[in-house]
């Protein structure tokens, strides 16, 4: 690697709170050279956003930063107002998380790059919004002489982070920071950023900062890593070094709770399995739920004629991006949707047509575990509470003979009896989710439904959340409808796919032919871009995805949109 | 851990506590000058030098118009009556009606609110549209119409105070009632009362137990606020002559009016200024009550302190056990230390495949996208209290219903 | 891009037909609690004239003024009479009410014209200054002097204002839109407007509008304090809301001047909630204006309603109240249309 553009030494960022101040980051150094990514890797709270954003002191005002951090000759610690503001943007620029919130609603995205390009640039209005539309056109927007007046809101995810892209190279910085950029987006949508992101640093020749939490982006963008650790930075080097060599514990621990698509599960999973009955015990048939639009705008199907069984014993994993219905489907089955039309059969019942008090029985026999824990559990009732009101509602058993059962299954979630006296902002998001999963399971449910049960969760919890999950299954035998997005964790647990786009089935079949032996299109887009976390598995990959599977889709792509 | 002190358990105490810097004075002031209030209203008939409508002492008549003398600190009014002993019985009355009318809108708002959130359907619509065009209306109108029809405009103690109180009341039921509705709403789209009826929960529990509690944070901010407004509109009406009578109980807005008419011409101060200076005093301890609460309640606005965020211990162990170092574990959200508001990472499809149900008038508010908040939502409290934050903004406006797009389905984030 | 601004075009233009649309229940509401509310009472004749008029007078009265009726035909007469722009005749002076809203009326639009000039000037700097200093001392003394404007009635500061001003100091009048010479000018105008500024104007004489301006200074600090101190909380709040949001800061990041990031960015996001409230405001400046007008007898549709409560000629409240209401709906409407061009958002 040629020079450096941009090195920290000893950055540390402490947040001035009532108490004592807290130190978010502590004596970090890392350096980025041109035409390099260097990629800072950690979870929630690891201190890599505050790292990264110190650097160009956009960071509250309660924080302090000390430490150097150097941009060739220039130093940006201690530099502020206007000194600071030549920085930004024209030498170091950003790409944020959530596109839809860093774009401001009330402004044209063209309005926004040019914004941009006038603060470092002497030019005219229209000469700006010119270059605008060259640099959008540049981020693949189509047709961008029209979508430069465009507002955020009439855009879609993808184009609203290629705008913010765009906004990024508009001054031709030394270096981007691009802080989970394809955090919010759907998978598909995230290998094209991480292409376009690829490319714009081979032709530009930008370094970039990348800070993520997803071992498979790193894989496939990083040439160095960083990890951190609780606002230390533990281990650096090069990505193949650190993927194949890691030597710092937690890289190790992080490394081997990445699932990893196409890997066998882990042994902690292997235990044995209840045999799958053919017999169905959720069984949809055309099934279809409509949304009335607005006035003047037709429905919106969220679900269109989509049939499929659910097996005793069996656990059956529906996969699909953004509004591709499955959490419409899982709603269904447990009777918090109503189906607009076709057949619902979930154990002999259709939750939507029968009486309440039938419904209430029905739900007996039913569990459901939520995508985010921290809002699935009433923050007021303590966690014994939650996890015992099934039983309550339904009449089950004495108040000791309740405790008892909660503590059980708190074991059984392994978290320490104690934990039912404690409330749920007091747990942390992988003890919350198993507590969640026991309030599903507490009644011994026949059918469970999780839902995304494990996105909102960093990656080394999420791994012991499934295996929980897993080894609970096979105990308790309970058929399971699993709603997620993540093929790599669907590859983990599930017995059948379904695969769902736009609220129809695409494929169904068993994990080894969905995963291994795609038959339609969309399944092997999607299975193609999903980033594997390992470097060199990960450039095959990609180069094998651009030239079959792109190339294939670029005949139906109109099909995509 | 447990060694509490005897005054934690004051109630208050922990939000005083929670509070800090200006904002725990602002708090302290609009409490002490509260707690005096309530002081002087109960303990009027030791304090005030005379009755309210008094006009003799040993068999002589008062003074009219007298500046303030050592016989009556406060001087007396045209009619003769000592404007000290007016002003602390004043405080009576607006004691009584606040409190009356506090308690009144409360049961009432929130009930309606809570039922009509939750159930949804006809009933809803109709309330919505009832209660909103009522909003729209001058409140202060509203009450001068309401008073006439209770009380044929003027009356006695029990009847004026019942009839301030009750028109009060009815202008602020459509707040609560917008504010807790949507609140309701938002808390509806909750998962955790979608597990509660999972779980096979009847309504009823779901909306008292799960639903009420969440919602009832809301409440405080409101009501502080609302309490305020209802001693401005109880002297506003008596301003213009729709509240009690004189001889019936003592009103500062009442003595306010006769001061204002013909005194103030006459250079004549003491009869209007104290009076006045009552109500100020009274509405700002309130008011600083209140915003002190809204800032500690909503924590958009909260200086950023010392929350820690659970630790993931298991991990921190596993870890630290290969480490060999066993520090405290330490743990912060980075990323909610930078973007105070923001949660877990979200994912487009989780709110994108969440709809509410079709038969659902205006889509709860709670998740916010682009426009998540409507606008109604944070301007609906801006009549008089105008901080269109955190009562208001606990949900989605009611009224724009037909133009709220459905949680977000239509933003598909497919690739062009 | 012809097209692209035709479409957007189209889905304002739909979206404003929509709140058009909407507001009908909105007005029909409000008019329908109006008439009931007032029928409650009892009939407006015996109300007004009951001590004064032997039984059989007030029948007779009764009868001619059609109030022995069925209340629903009464009604279904009420609806129709405003649909043709009727609102009746008062039973106290026998005056039209379309003439007391122009009259009276144009007396509280110069009220309320002059008041938000005052919350304007008053408002929307201090509002920003307060969010700048965020929890800091001019933050803070500007909360304080918030609070105190809310907290203060407007009777009470219209008091204060009297007695320093023109009590003590003598330097304004203390009363009334005018001095009994300039009445008499403005009077013998043949086109007046009955906005005694634009009418002194008119006259071109520099006395009748320095006259007519000292009436003003007074009410409008009243009535503006009280706009004021809700305009500085509003902005405040929301300017302290999206200094927080996301774009804020990626603005930032992309090195926009801090200056340009406050005003092009937060402060018009800031301004979408205050466009709705001073929508609401209306309804509040018109309860304001009510105790400014009474305060300083000006002759305002306030005043007027006021003087016309006290003789309990309902008739002309419910007129006036009526009216009202459908000036409120329409300022409803006129803060859709603009919110819709503010926002982008809602037009879709």
């Amino acid at each position: 690697m040629t020079e450096t553009v941009l090195r920290a030494d000893n950055l540390t960022v402490s947040f001035q709170t009532d108490g004592a101040p807290v130190r978010a980051a502590k004596r970090v150094s890392f350096q980025v050279a041109r035409g390099e990514v260097l990629a800072i890797v950690g979870e929630s709270g690891s201190g890599k956003t505050v790292s990264a954003r110190a650097m160009v002191s956009l960071l509250p005002r309660t924080a302090r930063v000390e430490g150097s951090a150097r941009l060739d000759a220039t130093e940006l610690i201690g530099l502020g107002g206007e000194a600071m503001r030549a920085v930004r943007g024209d030498r170091i620029a950003m790409v944020f998380q959530e596109p839809s919130t860093a774009l401001d609603p009330v402004r044209t995205v063209g309005w926004q790059i040019s914004e941009a390009l006038r603060a470092h640039r002497r030019m005219s209005k229209a000469e700006a919004l010119k270059r605008a539309v060259e640099l959008m056109d540049m981020v693949g927007i189509p047709d961008p002489e029209h979508r430069v007046h465009s507002y955020p809101h009439q855009l879609s995810g993808g184009q609203k982070q290629r705008v913010m892209i765009a906004m990024a190279i508009s001054c031709d910085p030394e270096v981007i920071i691009a802080d989970e950029p394809t955090t919010a987006l759907d998978v598909t949508v995230q290998a094209q950023i991480l292409d376009l992101l690829r490319d714009m640093r081979d032709k530009l020749g930008t370094a970039i900062i990348l800070i993520t939490h997803n071992m498979g982006v790193v894989a496939d963008l990083a040439d160095r890593v960083a990890v951190m650790f609780r606002g230390e930075l533990v281990e650096q080097g090069n990505a193949e070094d650190v993927f194949k060599r890691p030597t710092h514990p937690y890289t190790k621990h992080l490394l081997a709770s990445v699932p990893y698509l196409g890997r066998e599960r882990p042994a902690a999973m292997d235990t044995a399995a209840p045999a799958i009955e053919p017999q169905p015990v959720v069984r949809v048939e055309d099934l279809s739920v409509f949304f009335p639009g607005r006035i003047g705008s037709p429905p919106t199907h969220a679900l269109d004629g989509v049939s499929l069984e659910l097996l005793r014993h069996e656990i059956l994993a529906l996969v699909g991006e953004s509004g591709s219905g499955k959490t419409t489907l899982g709603r269904c089955v447990v009777g918090l949707l109503e189906p607009t039309d076709g057949v619902l059969d979930v154990l002999g019942e259709d939750p939507s047509l029968i009486a309440p008090a039938e419904l209430r029985d029905l739900r007996r026999r039913l569990g459901f575990v939520f995508q985010d824990p921290a809002s699935s559990l009433n923050p007021r009732m303590s966690v014994g509470a939650c996890i015992a009101e099934p039983m309550r509602v339904h009449g089950e058993g004495t108040k000791a003979s309740r405790l008892d059962r909660v503590h059980e299954l708190l074991q059984a979630v392994e978290l320490p009896p104690e934990y039912a006296a404690r409330y749920p902002h007091e747990l942390s998001g992988g003890q919350r989710q198993r507590v969640s999963l026991a309030r599903a399971l507490v009644l011994e449910p026949e059918v469970l439904v999780a839902d995304e049960p494990t996105s909102a969760l960093d990656v080394s919890v999420q791994a012991k959340v499934l295996e929980v999950f897993v080894r609970l299954q096979h105990q308790m035998g309970f058929s399971c409808l699993f709603i997620t997005h993540d093929l790599s964790v669907v590859d983990m647990l599930a017995d059948r796919i379904a695969v769902m786009k736009s609220g129809r089935l695409v494929e169904l079949g068993t994990r080894e032919q969905v995963l291994r032996n795609p038959r339609e299109q969309y399944t092997k887009e999607l299975l193609a871009a999903v980033p594997l976390p390992d470097p060199e598995a990960q450039r095959r990959r990609r180069e094998w995805r651009q030239r079959t599977i792109l190339a294939a889709g670029a005949a139906d792509q109109s099909d995509v949109g | 851990m447990d060694k509490r002190r005897w005054y934690a358990s004051i109630p208050g105490y922990r939000l005083i506590k929670s509070t800090h810097g200006l904002q725990r004075i602002m708090l302290l002031t609009g409490l002490t000058i509260m707690a005096l209030f309530v002081l002087v209203a109960l303990t009027a008939d030791w304090i005030a030098p005379y009755g309210f409508r008094q006009m003799r002492y040993q068999g002589e008549r008062f003074p009219t118009q007298a500046p303030p003398s050592a016989d009556h600190p406060m001087g007396t009014t045209a009619g003769g009556y000592d404007v000290m002993s007016r002003v602390i019985y004043g405080a009576q009355t607006a004691l009584t009606v606040v409190v009356l009318a506090v308690i009144a809108s409360v049961v009432l708002g929130v009930s309606l609110g809570v039922v009509s959130g939750y159930l949804g359907g006809w009933l809803d619509r109709i309330l919505v549209l009832l209660t909103d065009a009522l909003y729209a209306f001058p409140s202060l109108l509203m009450a001068i119409i309401v008073s006439i029809v209770v009380s044929g405009g003027s009356s006695g103690r029990i009847g004026g105070t019942v009839a301030a109180a009750l028109s009060i009341t009815v202008i602020f039921i459509p707040q609560y009632f917008r504010v807790v509705r949507n609140a309701t709403l938002s808390a509806k789209a909750e998962p955790y009362v979608d597990a509660a009826r999972v779980a096979g929960a009847k309504s009823g529990r779901i909306m008292f137990g799960h639903v009420l509690p969440n919602v009832s944070q809301t409440i405080p901010v409101l009501t502080t606020l609302n309490a305020s407004e209802s001693i401005l509109t109880l002297a506003a009406l008596g301003f213009l002559g729709f509240g009690i009578e004189p001889t019936s109980a003592a009103e500062w807005g009442y003595d306010l009016n006769k001061a204002a008419t013909s005194d103030v011409a006459n250079g004549i101060w003491w009869t209007g200024v104290y009076p006045g200076l009552a109500i100020v005093l009274v509405v700002t301890g309130v008011t600083l009550i209140g915003e002190s609460l809204n800032d500690v309640l909503n924590p958009l606005l909260r200086t950023r302190g010392g929350t820690t965020t659970a630790d993931e211990e298991d991990l921190v162990q596993v870890v630290m056990a290969e480490v060999g170092d066993r520090r405290a574990p330490l743990e912060r959200d980075d990323a909610a230390l930078v973007t105070p508001s923001r949660g877990l990472p979200q994912f487009d499809d989780y709110l994108a495949d969440r709809a509410p149900p079709a038969d659902e008038p205006a889509p709860g508010g709670g998740q916010g996208r682009a426009k998540g908040r409507g606008r109604w939502a944070r301007a609906a409290d801006g009549k008089r209290a105008a901080d269109g934050d955190s009562a208001a903004s606990a949900g989605n406006g009611s009224q724009p219903g037909a133009e709220e797009e459905p949680g977000g389905i239509g933003s598909g984030e497919t690739e062009k | 891009m012809a097209k692209k601004q035709r479409t957007s075009r189209v889905a304002l233009l739909r979206y404003l037909g929509l709140r058009l649309v909407l507001l009908i229940p909105t007005v029909w509401i409000l008019v329908t609690v109006v008439f009931f509310f007032m029928r409650v009472i009892g009939d407006p004749i015996t109300a007004a004239q009951g001590g004064r008029l032997s039984p059989e007078q007030l029948e007779e009265r009764k009868e001619a003024a059609g109030f022995n009726r069925p209340v629903w035909v009464q009604y279904i007469e009420y609806l129709g009479n405003i649909l043709r722009g009727d609102f009746g005749v008062s039973i106290k002076d026998q005056r039209p009410i379309t003439n007391v809203l122009v009259v009276n009326g144009a007396a509280t639009v110069e009220l309320v014209f002059w008041a938000l000039l005052v919350a304007f000037l008053v408002g929307i700097p201090l509002g920003r200054l307060a969010a700048r200093y965020h929890d800091r001392l001019p933050d803070v003394s500007i909360r304080t002097f918030a609070v105190l404007f809310y907290a203060a009635p407007v009777f009470f500061v219209g008091l204060l204002l009297k007695l320093l001003f023109a009590a003590k100091l003598n330097w304004l009048p203390s009363s009334g839109r005018a001095s009994s010479e300039t009445e008499i000018a403005l009077g013998k105008l043949s086109h007046r407007t009955h906005f005694y500024i634009v009418d002194a104007l008119q006259t071109g004489n520099s006395e009748y509008i320095i006259d007519v301006l000292r009436h003003a200074v007074l009410p409008a600090i009243t009535l503006g304090l009280l706009t004021a101190g809700v305009f500085i909380r509003l902005i405040r709040i929301n300017l302290l809301e999206t200094v927080r949001a996301d774009y804020v800061t990626a603005a930032r990041a992309r090195g926009v001047p801090e200056r340009k990031v406050v005003s092009k960015h937060a402060f018009r996001n800031a301004l979408i909630p205050v466009v709705t409230v001073m929508g609401m405001q209306i309804a509040l400046m018109l309860g304001g204006a009510i105790l400014t007008e009474t305060t300083f007898e000006w002759s305002g549709i306030g005043y007027q309603l006021s003087q016309y409560l006290v003789a309990r000629d309902f008739v002309a409240v419910q007129g006036i109240v009526t009216a009202i209401a459908l000036i409120i709906a329409l300022a409803s409407f006129v803060i859709d249309v603009i919110n819709a061009l503010v926002d982008p958002r809602v037009r879709y």
